[in-house]
């Protein structure tokens, strides 16, 4: 079986036809496959999507412009913020855990491999719907054209009245078809973790990315559902004319936020545990030192996701719950701030005394490492319902976020590439372009995201497409708008580092890095099959165990 | 199983892992269950805010047969599945056959209480908050209803083909998994729109 898969394999590299190959992509049941067409599929649609936050950045460089008009600005908020989240940020962490998973577990294949084809391509015909909303949104009546209502598209602006032709059915059923597909990651994720181990891989001795993407695949169970029932509930009243969201016919605008956020904020968890469990594979690595304090690591994350299914309402204060409500879900915001604080401490101690290796994939964990703990402690600040009526709703907020989004998930997004890109493609990438890159990034992200708290603190509210001048906000605009523009090129720097070493990388071998984890002892690209033999394994590090086998892990664990 | 030098001590022999039917099973119910979860709560948060007739207490009657027969489908299909590990391709027939009867009759059922509310009762989805909560909650569980009498139909007639042997019953047995949570589902469903809500 595995020899003639080898032969398949060596005829494979010789010339065929272009559209058969194609084909092979298009019917591929193959995780790894699947994963860098998740991760392809994300990176266009994060070009897409930092285009439109470039047009929404040059808009407001200075007062009162007309670059473009309101409904433009309108709308390119609400994709920017739907194509980041749902298009953008879940399949690239999903294209990341669906190629590594089972190469970590030392597994042949997810538990489902036509189950993970599907879901992609329901993720990624949901990426289309969306789009497609440019041309079809304006339906019959020809009024408007993408979704204009806000990435959290709160009633009754998406109610028939405000939302007349079709911009928001194609947000909504965007929505419930990639949730469906996420869903069904998810079911896989679990069942492969917890199912297709490797012969003594006891889930304590199970890689921290194989961890966090089982508690991933967990919160996306219980969060992404009630998303889509939310968007089913949104269909009814829409297409059938029921009353959910209808406030004159008895029902409550307030329930749709309740159910967006009881999915918004353990989303927000969704995306940052894999990012989580990037660092904490990258780390230990580049510091040449286990991870430090590995239970408490799983112990933490498992924690994150119980609470961060009890603190959505934090989203909420603004809008007037009871004093019960607001002091609940502050202080539940502050709880969940403390593992996360143990997981930072953990990193910490895991660099502490090590042989740190400035390479890309490290420095990118560096840099979130900082922008996560200054993310969390505006997320502290805005948790303190009090602050937050001052400051909901304003550029704090956007601000915030993107700390966290942008300067936690993408920066350890960032990492990964560089740390498993030797792995996918079996070429090194240039080194001194990734440091181009990460300085044109970093300088970029702290102008755009540290200078837009203030015209938050000023009073700028966020979604606003111009504002009057003589207010102290212009000269902060100015500067979060020229800081896009480094990052733009720090991406452009990736982009072109990513295609030229595809072609002109030196050949990387099997190991780079020097790592420890299962994925680095098959060949670079793996094999269709991943292992020739079966992998066992008696500790953490097996790949330490076998190069070292005087001193093996097993005898500490 | 073989397995190369990456081993220091031996790895014990018995190398066993959960059933991945099993899991997976479990995760799309934990889903499942969160997407009814979420209508429930709807159901409960609008009880008694509806703007015009009719009210619940005004058209609702308890579907006790419907309610019995999806209930003891519940029992059919394990005795089936049963039937069908101890090799007893006959009675697995005979008790699947059954479980299809009683869910058809439980979907006949709600499909006549709909036909009278919107005949008779002048109540449909857009009616008021009542009419669409209630459609959505009871019709999403009847499209569940419906999923699963459309597979039970598929392996029945597998059945009849002959094609259905001993070595399936674990995977009837993952299906039967979610026949059972449909008919829990329903428990609640029950309780919260026809005792609660009335």
């Amino acid at each position: 079986m595995a020899s003639e898969t080898i032969a398949l394999g060596t005829v494979d590299g010789g010339a065929r036809p272009i559209g058969e190959r194609l084909h092979d992509w298009v019917v591929t049941v193959d995780h790894k496959r699947l994963g860098i067409l998740y991760i392809v599929y994300s990176l266009v649609f994060l070009v897409i999507g930092g285009i439109e936050a470039t047009i929404m950045r040059i808009q407001l460089i200075v007062p009162h412009n007309h670059f473009v008009s309101p409904q433009v600005f309108n709308r390119m908020f609400t994709m920017h913020g739907t194509t980041m989240i749902f298009f953008v940020a879940m399949p690239i962490l999903f294209g990341f855990g669906t190629y590594l998973v089972p190469l970590m577990i030392g597994a042949r294949d997810m538990a489902f491999p036509r189950l993970n084809a599907f879901s992609f391509w329901m993720t990624a015909f949901g990426g289309l719907l969306l789009y497609f909303s440019f041309i079809g949104g304006g339906g019959l009546y020809g009024a408007g054209s993408a979704p204009d209502v806000g990435w959290f598209a709160y009633a009754p602006l998406t109610s028939r009245a405000f939302s007349v032709g079709h911009s928001t059915d194609f947000w909504t059923l965007a929505l419930l078809v990639s949730g469906v597909g996420s869903i069904g990651t998810a079911v896989n994720f679990i069942t492969t973790i917890l199912c297709m181990r490797c012969p003594g891989m006891t889930l304590g001795k199970m890689p921290l990315l194989a961890w966090l993407n089982l508690i991933t695949g967990g919160m996306v169970i219980l969060a992404v559902s009630p998303l889509t029932a939310a968007q089913i509930m949104l269909s009814i009243d829409r297409y059938l004319g029921g009353h959910f969201f209808d406030t004159q016919a008895g029902g409550s605008a307030v329930l749709w936020m309740h159910f967006f956020w009881i999915f918004g904020h353990p989303e927000v968890y969704i995306l940052i545990v894999p990012s989580f469990a990037f660092a904490s594979e990258i780390i230990p690595v580049f510091s040449r030192k286990p991870i430090f304090g590995y239970p408490v690591m799983v112990a933490a994350t498992v924690c994150i996701g119980f609470i961060s299914f009890s603190v959505w309402a934090h989203h909420m204060f603004t809008v007037g719950m009871s004093s019960y409500g607001n002091t609940f879900f502050t202080i539940t915001t502050m709880i969940i701030a403390v593992p996360t604080g143990i997981k930072i401490f953990n990193w910490i101690g895991t660099m502490w005394g090590g042989k740190i290796m400035f390479k890309a994939p490290m420095l990118f964990c560096i840099g979130f490492l900082f922008q996560f703990l200054i993310a969390g402690l505006t997320g502290i600040m805005l948790g303190a319902s009090p602050f937050d009526w001052q400051l909901g709703n304003s550029y704090f907020v956007v601000a915030h976020f993107h700390y966290v989004i942008v300067g936690g998930i993408l920066f350890t997004i960032f990492g990964a590439f560089y740390y498993w890109f030797p792995k996918m493609s079996g070429r090194m990438y240039s080194e001194t372009l990734a440091k181009w890159h990460f300085w044109l990034f970093l300088i970029g992200f702290h102008l755009t995201f540290d200078f837009m708290h203030i015209p938050g603190v000023l009073g700028m509210p966020r979604r606003i497409y111009t504002y009057e001048p003589g207010r102290g906000w212009e000269i902060w605009n100015l500067l979060v708008t020229i800081g896009v523009f480094f990052q733009a090129a720090g991406v452009l720097v990736f982009v072109f580092n990513l295609l030229r070493s595809l072609r002109k990388g030196d050949p990387a071998g099997n190991d780079p890095w020097d790592a420890w984890t299962l994925e680095w002892s098959t060949t670079s690209p793996p094999p269709e099959y991943n292992f020739a033999v079966t992998p066992a394994v008696n500790s953490r590090r097996p790949l330490w165990d076998l190069k070292h086998p005087e001193d093996p892990d097993w005898k500490y664990e | 199983m073989s397995s190369t030098a990456l081993t220091g001590p031996s790895i014990e022999a018995q190398w066993v892992l959960p059933s991945r039917g099993r899991v997976g099973m479990i995760s799309l119910i934990a889903a499942e269950s969160a997407i009814f979860t979420i209508f429930v709560v709807a159901y409960i948060f609008y009880i008694g805010r509806s703007a015009s007739r009719p009210m619940p207490k005004d058209v609702l009657e308890l579907p006790i047969i419907a309610t019995i027969c999806l209930l003891s489908s519940s029992l059919t299909i394990h005795l089936a599945v049963r039937a069908l590990r101890k090799v007893e391709v006959s009675a697995f027939g005979f008790w699947w056959l059954l479980t299809m009867t009683l869910g058809t009759i439980f979907l006949v059922g709600t499909g006549r209480e709909w036909r009278r509310f919107i005949f008779e009762d002048g109540l449909t989805i857009t009616t008021n908050l009542f009419g669409t909560t209630y459609y959505s909650l009871v019709g999403l569980h009847a499209f569940h209803v419906t999923v699963g009498l459309v597979a039970i139909a598929l392996v029945m007639i597998f059945t009849l083909l002959g094609k259905v042997k001993p070595e399936h019953s674990e995977r009837l047995e993952v299906f039967s998994m979610y026949w059972h949570f449909v008919d829990a589902v329903w428990v609640v469903v029950f309780t919260v729109v026809y005792v609660i809500g009335r």
